[in-house]
């Protein structure tokens, strides 16, 4: 049996190993690694809880907006305060636009050079060659759009700065709201650049994705995956403290083995089956949960613990989102969804849903009015739970605060642990993670120039940045990934 | 162009202003002569990090980062960007690249170096054999044969956030493990894009590394201090501090670390010059520091000018704010505290900050 290794696969954010099992060309099975931790979550213990707005975002610089937004809703909820309408709006704003630029970045940037040939020169070769089937000017076209994206992206963080101070790592986003304060200047700064980055995406960024997935409509049908879907629901249209049931822009919801269900946050929990950590701290929910290493754990291959809902391995993101909310442009898909080409439409399509929703919040900001909720450090012991959708999928913070203000258990569970978290359960009742289960099955042409591996890792813009963060170390014995 | 930049204007105009003009796009035609007449090539690698301080620099304005990318600095390999994944990323685009030009090569550090569990918290491809390679022998490798190592961001240059109490991985800074080789500290969570490009841009040019401070930053961008141009500045003196966020004030009472931080943010500023970390109205967390980021964000330092959350000495003190300006700050602060104008019973009494 033949053995694939891609170690590093690059153009994701952060550091993933992918090893596979091949047999006459088809994958039977797959393993993936994270391979960097940093222990963000230990660094929390004992400081000061409002640090985490600060701490926890740095878990990513592609996607800080998230894991701000994550754990300051995790901190108001512990708070027990609610911020005004200005500072619900721009929090929505600062995370749409971050939405609007990690898309662009990782349809151009980190997954487009799979299929469109970028130019014979660094940072463009080398590279595994693939199949480019663009036509010459399609292709040239879409070269031209990939720079052009640059800029793009770089005005929509330029357009969230108007409100979060600056990207990478907001400074705006505080406890009851956010500290920046409205006037009609900034909302009509604001609506400059969103239409023409509005009018990027209708023109350039959609057009690409359709002429990509024109000529590898066989992509349709490749790296299908679970076909479970979790949608935590995200941007709050209303005030409440209910932070489930309000009303949002993305409703809650998830969807398995072919049902649409409520979302029951209580049937969440970690699991640490084949991750190095003891079996006796996994398969609990996220605010108690603990980890302890195991680094010599026989089996385990993974730093990522695996989230399981009820069991089940759930995929988060983009397509998640839109099939939980049964958005008609991806519904009428019906199982070619479940896909690479499915994804990276998805994520094309919500990329100008969320840019035209931007419009309408920003002028619904009242310049004059408050922004932010005066707070008080809680006094007895609390768990605040935030959950959001960031650009990769759902994503939850765990905050226990204790009764002296300090923070006692902060759990992160994110997109990509998720999507990439190791297997549960053994023999016939193995769950594998969505990412493996999407990989096995795949066709692997030449596995000296493996494209078809990374093309569906890509699909899922994994962030190991974020997939790696708890466990206590061993600071002696690692055992390595083997596979007998 | 064929006209040489001189090092003076060069100094000139990274020091300067730059909020009106783009130092990327003003610098940009001189390091695209530099490379053609066969400047260094630069090679780009990631270890415990966020990846934020690569989107930083996705975000330089002009020329828009594809010249930058394409046809200015001759970035071989990206962990992000390259086209190649596996073993062409590791033993094509960086070990290559290295044997081929010993000494005559500049590597960027994003990322602090992991170093507990023989550097296994980070691995970055694998041997023939099988075996990982980590992050922290890369570093070794490649940094021992360049002619000088540029850290960008805190975590590279100090240790950053992974290597903050209780630093589950044992983190370490570059200079901790490559020892003999120049080494440019670019601090900032992340950094700023000109930052980066500016220093970039100094050691293609010069072939030499600018002028640095005792924490080994580029004196042309780090020389400055938040708290003596802040656009806030005013309140201070007048004694005018914020209670809660959005409010008008100096916010030294939610936390603010500007007294004690080193960049010229006030005056660069932000994503094209739209805003600031105290221009949204957020504190300065003190990101370009060494300390960073051990102290509380939000809470105001209790003794000026460094608080015991930081286990800095008198002295360190001195080489943080340099010199005469520490004394100045804490001077004047002082007399603000005798004057009853700061303190936290005083404060509260206050009315002045309420907007």
């Amino acid at each position: 049996m033949a053995k694939i290794i891609v170690d590093p696969v690059t153009r994701i954010e952060g550091h993933l190993k992918l090893e596979v099992e091949v047999e006459e060309n088809v994958v039977v099975d797959a393993w993936t690694s994270g391979t960097l931790w940093r222990g963000m979550e230990l660094i929390m213990q004992g400081r000061d809880p409002r640090d985490a707005e600060q701490i926890m975002q740095r878990i990513c610089g592609v996607c800080p907006t998230a894991h701000a937004t994550a754990g300051i809703l995790a901190l108001d909820d512990a708070m027990g305060i609610e911020p005004p309408p200005n500072g619900r709006i721009i929090r929505n704003l600062i995370l749409g636009s971050n939405y609007i630029q990690s898309h662009i970045l990782h349809f151009f940037h980190l997954a487009a050079l799979d299929y469109v040939k970028g130019p014979d020169m660094a940072p463009f070769k080398p590279r595994y060659e693939a199949d480019y089937r663009l036509p010459a000017d399609i292709n040239a076209q879409a070269v031209d759009i990939y720079l052009e994206a640059l800029a793009i992206r770089r005005k929509a963080q330029e357009m969230l700065a108007i409100w979060g101070g600056k990207m990478p790592h907001v400074q705006a986003i505080v406890p009851g709201g956010v500290s920046e304060v409205p006037d009609t200047s900034k909302i009509y700064k604001f609506l400059a650049y969103l239409e023409e980055i509005q009018a990027f995406i209708d023109t350039k960024y959609i057009p690409t994705v359709q002429a990509v997935a024109g000529v590898y409509s066989d992509w349709f049908a490749i790296g299908t995956g679970c076909q479970n879907f979790l949608c935590y629901g995200g941007f709050p249209l209303e005030e409440g403290m209910d932070h489930v049931k309000k009303k949002k822009f993305w409703d809650s919801g998830v969807y398995v083995r072919g049902q649409y269900k409520e979302l029951d946050t209580g049937l969440i929990t970690e699991e640490v089956t084949y991750s190095w950590y003891a079996d006796d701290t996994g398969g609990t929910t996220p605010d108690v949960a603990v980890v302890a290493a195991d680094a010599k754990k026989k089996g385990a291959y993974s730093w990522i613990k695996s989230p399981r809902y009820n069991g089940e391995a759930l995929e988060v993101g983009p397509l998640a989102r839109q099939w939980v909310t049964k958005n008609p442009d991806i519904v009428a898909l019906g199982d070619k969804a479940f896909s690479v080409m499915g994804r990276h439409f998805a994520r094309a399509i919500e990329t100008s849903q969320i840019a035209k929703a931007m419009k309408e919040w920003v002028l619904q900001l009242q310049p004059g009015q408050p922004v932010c909720t005066p707070h008080e450090l809680p006094k007895k012991e609390v768990v605040g739970v935030g959950l959001c959708e960031a650009s990769r999928g759902a994503l939850g913070h765990w905050h226990r605060i204790s009764s002296d203000g300090r923070t006692m258990v902060y759990n992160a569970v994110v997109p990509t642990t998720w999507n990439s978290g190791p297997r549960t359960g053994s023999g016939a009742a193995t769950v594998r993670g969505p990412m493996e289960e999407a990989i096995v099955g795949t066709r692997v042409a030449d596995p000296n120039n493996p494209v078809e591996l990374v093309r569906i890792i890509r699909s899922m813009d994994p962030c190991y940045g974020c997939a790696i963060h708890v466990m206590t170390p061993d600071k002696k014995t690692i055992s390595q990934f083997a596979i007998n | 162009m064929s006209t040489k930049l001189n090092r003076r204007d060069f100094l000139k105009m990274c020091a300067g202003s730059a909020a009106v003009i783009s130092l990327s796009g003003y610098l940009a035609p001189f390091m695209k002569e530099a490379v053609a007449a066969g400047a260094p090539p630069v090679i780009w690698i990631q270890g415990a990090s966020c990846t934020g301080c690569s989107i930083s620099l996705l975000n330089t304005v002009h020329p828009d980062i594809k010249e930058v990318l394409t046809k200015v600095i001759s970035l071989t390999y990206h962990p992000n960007i390259s086209a190649a994944a596996g073993d062409l990323a590791i033993k094509e685009a960086i070990y290559k690249v290295a044997e081929t030009n010993p000494k005559n090569f500049f590597l960027v550090v994003e990322g602090a170096v992991p170093t507990g569990a023989e550097g296994r918290f980070c691995m970055v491809g694998e041997e023939e054999n099988g075996e990982p390679i980590v992050f922290e022998k890369l570093v070794k490798d490649i940094g021992s044969k360049a002619k000088a190592i540029l850290n960008f961001g805190t975590c590279s240059a100090y240790g950053g956030i992974p290597a903050t109490s209780p630093n589950p991985t044992d983190c370490k800074p570059v200079s901790k493990v490559v020892k003999n080789v120049p080494i440019i500290n670019v601090p900032g969570c992340p950094p700023h894009p000109d930052w980066m490009v500016g220093t970039i841009a100094h050691v293609l040019l010069y072939n030499d590394l600018p002028e640095l401070d005792s924490f080994g930053r580029p004196k042309m961008f780090f020389e400055r201090i938040v708290h003596d141009n802040c656009q806030r500045r005013q309140y201070f003196d007048n004694a005018i501090f914020a209670k809660t966020f959005g409010e008008m004030g100096c916010m030294l009472e939610l936390g603010c670390k500007g007294p004690y931080a080193h960049c010229d943010a006030t005056t660069r500023l932000w994503n094209n010059g739209n805003n600031w970390c105290v221009g949204c109205g957020g504190v300065c967390i003190g990101c370009t520091e060494p300390q960073f980021p051990a102290w509380p964000m939000y809470e105001r330092m209790p003794d000026m000018p460094v608080g015991t959350a930081t286990s800095v000495t008198a002295d360190q003190i001195g080489l943080l704010l340099g010199g005469a300006t520490a004394l100045g700050i804490a001077g004047h602060l002082a007399g603000n505290v005798i004057a009853g104008r700061i303190g936290p019973k005083k404060a509260d009494e206050a009315k002045e900050g309420e907007a």
